[in-house]
């Protein structure tokens, strides 16, 4: 959006430029003349391109102007948000008043609303537990779980990822294993795990890393098959020894698909952890929100929920922040996120 | 400023290509790219490749370059044959090559930084380039932020900031509109006296390849050969008005001549069933030949 303001900006002069009717070839001075003294007008405090010949401008791009684009974001972004923050309410609202109503008239075709909680108690339930030291020790674990599990998925999903994108032989090697482990989700490895690990932590961690690892790995490969041959070649002929070529051009080549794994890793890390922690755990939201159901305290289901919702969201948010702050260039990419 | 980056290399830069052949794919498709290909290319010369589209040029480019090994013969530079891709020989591509992650002017440095210079060189030498191809103004920008000419104009410095011998340079305007590529022609003159190190540049268009070099091979359609030579005796450094005079136009004659033939080559087996007669040619046995 903001690009295409700018462009407006200065959209003048190029259409003085190409509606000029002299012949093509006569033009090319002139107009490399009028070009040049109107990006020096245009750009007044940035550093002027001075060579030793005349070097001709043939292109205005679009110069920015900071506060002129930042005033028309603005004028433009206030407008947009307002509609979008008045239908994120609409939305969240009615959610809201769904549970509301189910609840007050204890709504019952088919879906039983008889035990659901209304929202009041769930508050309740909120300020009377959510500060206890047993509800935030229950989060304290499973974010570390978590973050275990995640983060050995990434160590190793990534560097295998790239390595397996890069060189026919390791995929030859790797990807049968892949391919036979990865239609087993990570919860049938419950039972698995828990014989294979020593403690019962590790087998949790060990299900959430399960989790993440094949979106991960995936995505790495995937990100390293779809980067632009032309891009290595390039590096080859700037001298580029095979470790720095994975360093600084297959590595930040693959890093949009890389951080797509991480995200869905990361969703599917929650689900797996969730699961192992209803079915074999002690402690962490998955079990607390499990064993409000077996002591029938149904408020606090609701708070599991909710709690468990907000973590998803706080750790996907976290992903895609530090993503846009490692990949700063995707904001003009062609087809951007923005 | 630019005395950092313009290092006169007066015998440096001899490329010596010799009998050269490839062919991709083996048994029932196999693919004859280029046979018996010899050329070469002076110190300090530039040097023009051109044939019609699929006849080898790229092919060719690659050998010099080091990404492909021949199957025949062998390319040299400076007397040493050319087993993989190196900072010596600067290449310069048709698609856009730069890396949309690093900012221009770290796209410059790109090579500097593999070959282990510290970055306050780095990022003098990096500037004194992008002020050559008159872009210091954008260094911080993004490659996506960029027109089409501007992104070329920075691979043509990319590829001469670790001072090459050789510039290889494949169709590098292909992608521009006529007018860009007009003027990019006079920077990259600009910028090759300035360097003064020698050049193959590859192109389907034959003003172009006149406008800039000094030799023009010419080459057949699949399998590419060497079809002719011709020296171009214009004068430098060259203006853009020289496009009119009659020197120029009759290069273009003759090389329209040679070109239309291996042309028509290529194409024989999709037009031969609607005749050939139409264009002066007849189809024979032995593929297509003039009829006059
Ligand atoms: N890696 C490859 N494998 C198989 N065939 C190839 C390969 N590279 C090029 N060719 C074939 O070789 C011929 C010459 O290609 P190329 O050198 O790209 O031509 P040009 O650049 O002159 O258009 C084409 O017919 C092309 O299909
Ligand atoms: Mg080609």
């Amino acid at each position: 959006m903001g690009s295409m303001a700018s462009a407006k900006i200065v959209a003048l002069p190029m259409v003085d430029k190409h509606s000029d009717p002299e012949p093509a070839v006569a033009a090319v001075k002139p107009v490399a003349v009028e070009v040049s003294a109107a990006e020096t007008a245009t750009s007044a405090n940035a550093p002027i391109a001075a060579s030793e010949f005349p070097v001709p401008e043939p292109e205005v791009v679009p110069r920015v102007s900071l506060t002129q684009v930042l005033r028309n974001l603005l004028a433009k972004v206030t407008r947009d948000r307002i509609i979008t923050a008045a239908l994120a309410c609409i939305s969240i609202g009615a959610l809201f008043l769904f549970w509301y109503l189910g609840t007050k008239y204890r709504f019952e075709f088919y879906i039983r609303f008889k035990n659901v909680p209304t929202p009041y108690e769930v508050y309740q339930q909120l300020t009377q537990v959510g500060l206890s030291n047993k509800y935030l020790f229950n989060i304290a674990i499973s974010v570390r779980r978590i973050l275990m599990g995640f983060f050995i998925a990434m160590a190793i999903g990534v560097p295998l990822g790239l390595a397996i994108g890069k060189y026919q032989r390791v995929r030859d090697l790797f990807m049968p294993v892949v391919e036979v482990l990865r239609p087993i989700p990570a919860i049938a490895w419950v039972p698995m795990s828990i014989m294979l690990w020593p403690n019962n932590e590790a087998s949790i961690v060990y299900i959430t890393f399960i989790g993440a690892f094949f979106p991960i790995l995936l995505n790495t490969i995937h990100g390293v098959h779809s980067l632009d041959g032309v891009l290595i070649r390039a590096a080859r002929c700037l001298g580029a020894s095979e470790f720095r070529l994975f360093l600084n051009v297959i590595l930040p080549g693959s890093l949009p698909h890389i951080f797509t794994g991480l995200a869905v890793g990361m969703g599917v890390a929650w689900v797996s952890l969730i699961a192992a922690e209803m079915i074999s755990g002690q402690f962490g939201v998955g079990y607390f929100t499990w064993e409000a159901y077996s002591l029938v305290d149904y408020p606090a289901i609701v708070l599991g929920m909710i709690t468990i919702g907000f973590l998803g969201l706080a750790c996907s948010g976290i992903i895609r922040m530090v993503g846009s702050l490692l990949m700063p260039w995707l904001a003009f990419a062609p087809g951007g996120k923005r | 400023m630019t005395m950092a980056v313009a290092e006169a290399q007066t015998n440096k830069g001899f490329i010596d290509v010799r009998d050269l052949g490839v062919t991709f794919g083996a048994n029932d498709n196999k693919v004859v790219a280029v046979e018996n290909v010899s050329l070469n290319v002076q110190p300090g010369e530039f040097v023009s490749l051109i044939g019609p589209s699929g006849c080898g040029k790229s092919t060719l480019l690659s050998i010099v370059a080091g990404f492909v090994k021949p199957t025949l013969g062998e390319a040299k530079l400076d007397g040493k044959a050319i087993t993989k891709p190196g900072s010596d020989r600067g290449v310069v591509f048709q698609q856009y090559s730069l890396f949309p992650w690093l900012s221009v002017r770290k796209n410059v440095e790109f090579g500097l930084k593999m070959a282990g210079v510290d970055q306050s060189k780095r990022n003098t030498t990096a500037r004194a380039l992008l002020d050559l191809a008159g872009l210091l103004s954008f260094e911080n920008h993004y490659p996506d932020q960029l027109s089409g000419g501007m992104k070329q104009r920075i691979g043509i410095v990319r590829a001469l900031a670790t001072s090459p011998q050789v510039l290889l340079m494949d169709e590098p305007f292909g992608a521009l509109d006529t007018q860009t590529r007009v003027v990019m022609q006079e920077i990259l003159t600009n910028i090759w006296q300035q360097f003064k190190i020698s050049v193959l540049f590859i192109t389907h268009d034959i003003e172009e390849s006149i406008f800039l070099s000094d030799r023009i091979y010419v080459m057949t359609a699949r399998p590419g050969r060497i079809k002719a030579e011709i020296k171009v005796p214009l004068p430098r450094p060259r203006r853009a008005e020289m496009t009119d005079t009659p020197e120029f136009m009759n290069l273009v004659q003759e090389l329209k001549g040679l070109i239309r033939e291996e042309s028509l080559a290529a194409m024989a087996p999709e037009i031969k069933d609607r005749g050939l007669s139409g264009f002066g040619m007849k189809v024979g046995p032995k593929g297509v030949g003039e009829i006059f």
